[in-house]
């Protein structure tokens, strides 16, 4: 019997198609591999795929206001935020009737400091009217428009109504307007005032610096990497250790470390200043400034610049500089056109790791940064655990993440992300 | 010195010392010469110096102590890239990321050509190797014998007078490497370049060779044409690395119109060509091929001494017959003889005369 003259597909012996034949005797081993993998997926899923993407949920989401103030926001819609008035009776009852059922629920202050983050004062106008609506009876204790005026100015203005309005939707993209310098204007977004723009700063900041740390990873690892490669094995190991030395101390101590270092009264200035090279009245500001950041971080990224290009380096064969020599290449043109295009994906590795690690890099601009040298991050962490806009964190964490896949993707596209080889 | 003597000579080792460490010497005393064209072979085991020598005429090492001279200069104190010689390296040394057509454009690149010269350049070398059509392809593309072969296209495109290969087709399969090997000796004549070749394999070096120098611990053994060294090994070594040979240990008793009677351990006396033994009572290894032993009786020279042998396996190669015998005590005693119709077929257990041409029985150093 043939199987070349048969039409169709191709059958097992036993009359079953051989794909599905095939699927069936893998699906034991496929159900099995997932068994063993099945804790770490579940751990990943739970502890890093989850929280994030409720991080990005975060940056769009506004349901308390909608849900806490139903009828107000119902009676908003019909007033017209630029008419420059306030809106009428009906709007202040349902306020009230809103307002009473969410203070009995200790809620109007949360109402308070999410648009608070909109408009400044609104915080303090919710908590008042918060402690007097509770005693009010809205059937009979109207009308209210002139008693929430009394209990703060704030509601007479029609922008805090038209802030209530605008933010009276479940999603929201002002969190991430707000990440980009911008604002909710009359007129859709608008940017914010020249000197109420901070964030698109810290990113371009955040960029800068991380390529000028990336760049000066990469001049000082590759001497030492092609050091490291060139070396006797038993040689070779012991520097290593110097290397991956850092990696056993605490990230705390070696920041303070440069601290001590980097002031000016530190080790560095004292020795330029005892030296004659700086006048003692003149020292150098090392430190709560960019370079401070940037001396700082290259040194403790510097390891994951060095390991990708030494295990680059190592399986680059040294008789090709030989051979490039014996064609006439002088030492540095061997190196130029024939070591270097061969060490690119050790290069590529390391600058990825680098920078993507510096964009996202917290405790050392914190500690040596002062305020001209901290990122994006800094600031990140302080609406998480300071100002408590986390939605307003969440937008710019979704920023950071975005770019950086930007960026990923570039890379890609320019160089091969099969160019990259960490090992 | 006179250039009279040395005019012909194209690339010359005088007194070379190579030491990596301080303490022992890795080349002891090289002298070597070659005139221009030939096609010379340094053949020896591994850590014998060979490789060695070939890196300090390529300029990657620098010798400890003596002279290297290329056409009459010395070339000791000029650096790697500058000495013009071409080379092939044991594992291709192919630049990855070049396709072939740039590997082969890089050293007339370095050499500033034109880029119409040097793609005309290319594609002659490409040509000279049969790879034309390859010239955009990787390196990583290409099967070994083909990287082989742009090795060698890539070592000769910048027409360098002397080309230096160094174990080339270890890395090939048999059939590839005895093709290559006629391949290369055939290009390497066809343009008249001289062609300094290691290698640790001895059919290698006796296919393709003018002369072969052998080398062993540092030290030339023996420098000659690959018959001679087969047939005229100067001493134990050679004869041992050499081919096939049989050797038994004796004491010389006399030497007489050159030729020495040696008598073996066992007592049996034997006529042998003296090489590198001159008194009677040294010790010495005779050393016989075994395609040059006869049994057959009627070929042997009038007089000749002969020896007892019994006959321990008989194997048909085919071609050949190899025989193995046990000779004055020795077990591993070999002969090999032409399968021809009047040749007798040994049988296991028979007891035979074996015997030999004087000048074929050589008395080396013990």
């Amino acid at each position: 019997m043939s199987d070349t003259t048969q039409t169709g597909p191709v059958l097992a012996a036993d009359g079953t198609p051989l794909k599905r034949s095939l699927a069936r005797a893998l699906r034991m081993q496929k159900i099995r591999a997932l068994m063993l993998i099945a804790p770490l997926l579940l751990f990943v899923l739970l502890t890093f795929i989850l929280p994030i993407a409720d991080m990005l949920f975060r940056s769009v989401e506004n349901s308390i206001v909608p849900d806490n103030l139903p009828r107000t926001v119902v009676a908003l819609q019909d007033w017209d935020a630029n008419s420059g008035e306030i809106p009428d009776e009906a709007v202040f009852t349902a306020l009230a009737a809103d307002l009473k059922i969410a203070a009995e629920a200790k809620i109007h202050t949360r109402i308070g400091s999410r648009l608070n983050y909109e408009k400044p004062g609104i915080s303090s106008l919710f908590r008042k009217a918060g402690r007097r609506v509770k005693k009010w009876d809205i059937e009979a204790d109207g009308p209210f428009t002139e008693q929430f005026i009394k209990i703060g100015k704030g509601w007479g203005d029609p922008e805090v109504w038209r802030t209530i309005k605008t933010y009276s939707g479940t999603y929201t993209n002002g969190y991430f307007l707000n990440a980009a310098d911008m604002q909710k204007g009359p007129d859709g977004a608008e940017w914010r005032p020249e000197n109420e723009q901070i964030y698109f700063t810290l990113f371009k900041r955040t960029m800068f610096m991380s390529l000028v740390i990336t760049v000066s990873c990469i001049v000082l690892a590759y001497p030492v990497a092609w050091i490291l490669a060139n070396l006797p094995a038993r040689t070779a190991n012991l520097l290593m250790i110097l290397v991956l030395l850092p990696f056993w101390t605490s990230l705390l101590v070696r920041t303070s470390a440069w601290k001590v270092m980097l002031q000016q009264q530190g080790v560095i200035n004292e020795v330029l200043v005892w030296l004659g090279l700086v006048a003692d009245d003149s020292r150098l500001q090392l430190i709560n400034n960019q370079t401070g950041t940037i001396i700082a971080m290259t040194h403790i990224l510097l390891p994951f610049m060095i390991l990708p290009m030494y295990s680059v380096m190592q399986t680059i064969n040294p008789t090709y500089l030989r051979a490039a020599k014996s064609l006439g290449a002088t030492n540095w043109t061997a190196f130029w056109w024939v070591y270097i295009p061969q060490s690119v994906p050790g290069i590529g590795a390391g600058s990825i790791l680098v920078f993507i690690l510096s964009i996202g890099y917290y405790i050392t601009p914190e500690l040596v940064g002062g305020t001209k040298g901290v990122f994006i991050s800094n600031r990140i962490a302080f609406h998480i655990s300071t100002s408590l806009n986390w939605g307003l964190a969440a937008a710019l964490g979704t920023i950071l993440l975005a770019v950086v896949l930007l960026l990923y993707w570039a890379y890609d596209k320019i160089v091969g992300i099969d160019n990259v080889k960490l090992g | 010195m006179a250039d009279g003597a040395n005019s012909a000579a194209f690339v010359e080792f005088e007194r070379v010392q190579k030491s990596y460490d301080g303490e022992n010497l890795v080349v002891k005393d090289l002298n070597l010469s070659m005139p221009k064209g030939e096609f010379l072979t340094m053949l020896g085991p591994s850590g014998s110096g060979k490789t060695t020598c070939l890196m300090m005429l390529a300029g990657f090492e620098t010798a400890t102590h003596g002279d290297i001279r290329l056409g009459g200069t010395s070339i000791n104190n000029i650096p790697p890239h500058k000495r013009g010689i071409g080379m092939v390296f044991q594992n291709y040394a192919l630049f990855p990321h070049m396709t072939i057509a740039e590997n082969l454009s890089f050293p007339l690149e370095v050499r500033k050509m034109g880029k119409s010269t040097r793609e005309e350049k290319v594609q002659r070398a490409l040509d000279m190797v049969e790879m034309g059509a390859f010239g955009g392809r990787r390196p990583s593309q290409l099967s070994g014998g083909q990287q082989q072969r742009i090795a060698l296209a890539r070592a000769l495109v910048f027409e360098p007078e002397l080309v230096l290969m160094d174990e080339p087709l270890g890395a090939l399969d048999k059939q590839l490497r005895e093709k290559m090997q006629f391949e290369i000796t055939h290009l390497a004549h066809r343009l008249g370049i001289t062609v300094v070749y290691v290698t640790h394999d001895q059919t290698e070096a006796l296919t393709m060779s003018d002369r072969v120098a052998v080398f062993d611990d540092g030290r030339i053994q023996q420098l000659a044409p690959p018959d001679k060294l087969y047939e005229e090994p100067q001493n134990s070594f050679v004869a041992q690395f050499i081919g096939e040979n049989n050797t038994l240990e004796g004491t010389v008793k006399e030497i007489k119109d050159g030729i020495a009677l040696v008598q073996l351990d066992d007592g049996e006396l034997i006529d042998c060509k003296p090489v590198n033994v001159s008194q009677p009572g040294e010790r010495t290894r005779v050393s016989i091929r075994p395609e040059r032993v006869e049994y057959n009786k009627g070929r042997l020279q009038e007089g000749a001494h002969t020896l007892k042998a019994e006959v321990l396996e008989f194997i048909y190669m085919g071609d050949i017959f190899r025989t193995r015998l046990r000779v004055a005590g020795n077990d591993e005693f070999i002969i090999k003889t032409r399968n021809a119709p009047d040749v007798e077929r040994l049988v296991p257990g028979q007891q035979i005369e074996i015997g030999w041409l004087p000048e074929d029985c050589r008395a080396l150093d013990a």
